[in-house]
């Protein structure tokens, strides 16, 4: 595991809290702004997902598709994301960064070009949605070599085998989605969320690789976020930050809001208890 | 796989065997795979499951050849095309004659072989993208048929140009969802259903429309097609007494082309042609040609040939055939093509409405525009052969669908666009 993200983790757990994680989408709604909005959720993350504009999204709903649709059409390009990515490493030497995505464009790109300027503009992982770890043959080494983590996905529909699976060939953390459907959706039972995380948590403690769980998809409240954090090392909050540009029409509001919105959900995190699970 | 229950001249025409496979995970050489999201890769691989268990069983070919013989009414004729082959020039042209069965083109035999999957594996409810309508007919049919309901994805643009299909599923009782995301046409259609399907996938099947998409669509989708090819083999040997020089099929992601193409791979004497949509030209950068013009790249849920910018954004795409407007193509395609065992062609909008026209003057066949771009370049490679050599073109289905664009195209409507 990359040394950041695992020391954000070991922070968290001295802290007594989860970790939060945020997403944003760069180049979102267009590049200047999105330096800004970047630094503003980064001030209260402990570690920043930033999406990598595709035009073909498939696994987000209405809120991050719109913000991929907004930052293209300001031609947002990839080594716009790389430079955001430098701001953030600049401005927070210590917070984690993952970069989020769909294949395509690191494969144009060639993995081992883009792991390489991932690397060098900081980031400590990737999260590719649509490469599962039966296709990681096409990506894996070149992340490897450049010291990037693969952060791998896990559902509600994953079984047993397929834990196992992200366990061996994930690193960094384990990303639990927290519902069978897209990003920004409404959340699932959260009881039901509680013992898969359970479950994915033992069977990551018995892997040679024990990762943190963090938990996304559908969270949008500081309750929800708080409720997470009773069990999850992480909580992912995304679309509910994404709304915050779209609900925005100028650029003060749009970081003041997001800056409020950040707030709120490190407060919720801050006076919550941890999970006990790294 | 053991022979199937009594009757049957019919079944005895089809080649149950799996030919040419993928590896385990889907792959054809460097294409195909399974790029899909977590949540849905569970659901694949239950999809795949339940396809190799039913095709290796007999009842499940003994009711999915019956549905076809009785009720999709095949096998389809191969019409020797004599008028038009001769005012063509050139080699003879046998034709394919998809559009003749049940819902007017190929894309039942597909729905007939998924929506009994999808009753093997209790689901009841499906789903589908389409681009032409002619795959939401397809699914609409069998959904009615099989009392399963049925919601179909469609780009906005699409619904406008081939209305007399929205209609035809909604009066078959499927809901049919607008979609306006992206360039509003198939490849966002495809978006939109795999976006209900992570939410849905425990109680829906989808039901893919054509040869692409995560393994083992490509796989299943090109065996429930290859009666097309089998046939049509079977068919020009009584005929003709001997095999095609020459197999044309259109291609939008591929599902009449593998269909047709399959079974004649391993005659080395037969080339096999797949004809991509040229759009306006494929100089113009508005086409659909992704084998032509395109790169490997991944898109809804394999890797394979793609219109895409250096950036891997992928490109809007143009045709005059909906159901060509894509810019992927289904990964055996590529895989085939890159093998030295595919030849491709490409017919523009104008070659391809001037092809419907011909057709329809010198056989009394309406052509659907997607089947018309297989025409214009099958006749353009019949022409440049000799008149003993025979070329079979995939009428992979009829025009109905487009009477609306072909009658504005002539001026015989308002508001030509
Ligand atoms: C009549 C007809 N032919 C061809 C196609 C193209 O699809 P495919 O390449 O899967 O055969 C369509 C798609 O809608 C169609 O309706």
């Amino acid at each position: 595991m990359s040394k950041r993200l695992a020391d954000v983790f070991v922070r968290c757990k001295a802290e007594n809290r989860a970790a939060l994680v945020g997403y944003l989408t760069a180049g979102d709604p267009d590049v200047t702004s999105s330096r800004e909005l970047l630094l503003a959720l980064a001030d209260n993350c402990d570690i920043l997902e930033i999406g990598m504009p595709f035009s073909d999204p498939m696994a987000d709903g209405p809120v991050i598709q719109a913000a991929s649709e907004r930052a293209l059409a300001a031609g947002a390009h990839i080594d716009d994301v790389f430079a955001l990515t430098r701001a953030v490493r600049d401005a927070h030497p210590e917070i984690g960064i993952v970069l989020m995505g769909y294949a395509n464009v690191p494969y144009a790109m060639g993995f081992e070009t883009f792991a390489e300027k991932a690397s060098s503009a900081g980031a400590d992982a990737v999260l590719i949605v649509d490469i599962p770890p039966e296709e990681g043959h096409i990506c894996d080494a070149a992340l490897k070599k450049h010291n990037l983590d693969r952060i791998l996905l896990l559902s509600p529909t994953s079984p047993d085998d397929r834990i196992k699976l992200a366990c061996e060939n994930g690193s960094g953390f384990i990303y639990y989605v927290s519902l069978t459907g897209i990003t920004g959706a409404d959340m699932g039972n959260m009881e039901s969320i509680r013992s898969k995380v359970a479950h994915i948590q033992a069977l990551s403690a018995r892997a040679s690789n024990h990762m943190p769980v963090c938990v996304g998809f559908g969270v949008k409240t500081p309750e929800q976020a708080t409720q997470v954090a009773q069990f999850a090392d992480g909580v992912v909050v995304g679309s509910h930050f994404v709304s915050r540009i779209a609900e925005n029409s100028d650029h003060d509001s749009m970081r003041s809001a997001m800056l409020t919105a950040a707030n709120h959900m490190r407060q919720a995190l801050n006076s919550g208890v941890s999970g006990d699970n790294i | 796989m053991s022979s199937l229950p009594e009757h049957n001249d019919f079944a005895a025409m089809y080649n149950l065997e799996i030919t040419h496979a993928p590896d385990a995970g889907g792959h054809f050489g460097r294409f195909g795979g399974r790029f899909a999201a977590e949540t849905l890769m569970q659901p694949l691989k239950e999809i795949e499951e339940a396809f190799f268990d039913a095709w290796n069983d007999d009842a499940f070919h003994a009711e999915r050849l019956a549905l076809l013989e009785n009720y999709v009414g095949r096998a389809t004729p191969l019409y020797h095309a004599e008028r038009l082959s001769k005012q063509n020039g050139g080699a003879q042209i046998y034709l394919k004659r998809e559009d003749l069965t049940h819902t007017g083109a190929h894309k039942i035999n597909n729905t007939i072989g998924q929506g009994l999957l999808a009753r093997r594996m209790g689901k009841k409810h499906v789903i589908a993208e389409t681009g032409a309508g002619q795959h939401g007919v397809a699914t609409a049919t069998v959904a009615a048929m099989f009392g399963m309901s049925c919601d179909i994805y469609m780009g906005r643009e699409d619904m406008a140009r081939q209305m007399p299909n929205v209609l035809r599923m909604r009066l078959l009782g499927a809901n049919v969802i607008p979609v306006d995301s992206g360039t509003a046409t198939l490849k966002d259609a495809v978006n939109e259903a795999l976006r209900n399907w992570v939410a849905t996938c425990e109680d829906t099947f989808y039901i893919f429309g054509t040869a692409a998409g995560p393994h083992p669509y490509p796989l299943l989708v090109r065996q429930f097609h290859t009666v097309i090819g089998q046939e049509a083999r079977a068919q020009i040997l009584k005929q003709a007494g001997r095999l095609p020089d020459v197999a044309v099929a259109c291609v939008g992601g591929g599902s009449n082309a593998m269909g047709l193409l399959h079974p004649f791979r391993d005659d080395a004497s037969v080339k096999l042609v797949a004809v991509e949509a040229a759009g306006y030209g494929l100089t113009t950068g508005k086409h659909a040609a992704s084998l032509a013009a395109g790169k490997a790249g991944i898109l809804h849920g394999n890797l394979t040939y793609l219109l895409e910018d250096d950036e891997g954004q992928v490109q809007g795409t143009h045709s005059i055939s909906a159901g060509l407007d894509y810019p992927g193509i289904g990964p055996e395609l590529a895989f085939m093509l890159e093998q030295g065992r595919l030849t491709l062609d490409a017919a523009t909008d104008a070659e391809a409405m001037t092809a419907l026209q011909t057709l329809t003057r010198s056989e009394g066949i309406i052509p659907a525009l997607e089947s018309s771009h297989a025409l214009a370049a099958g006749a353009r490679i019949a022409k440049a052969m000799q008149p003993d050599q025979i070329v079979i073109i995939n009428l992979s289905g009829r025009g109905d669908k487009d009477m609306d664009s072909v009658f504005k195209h002539m001026g015989w409507l308002e508001d030509a666009s």
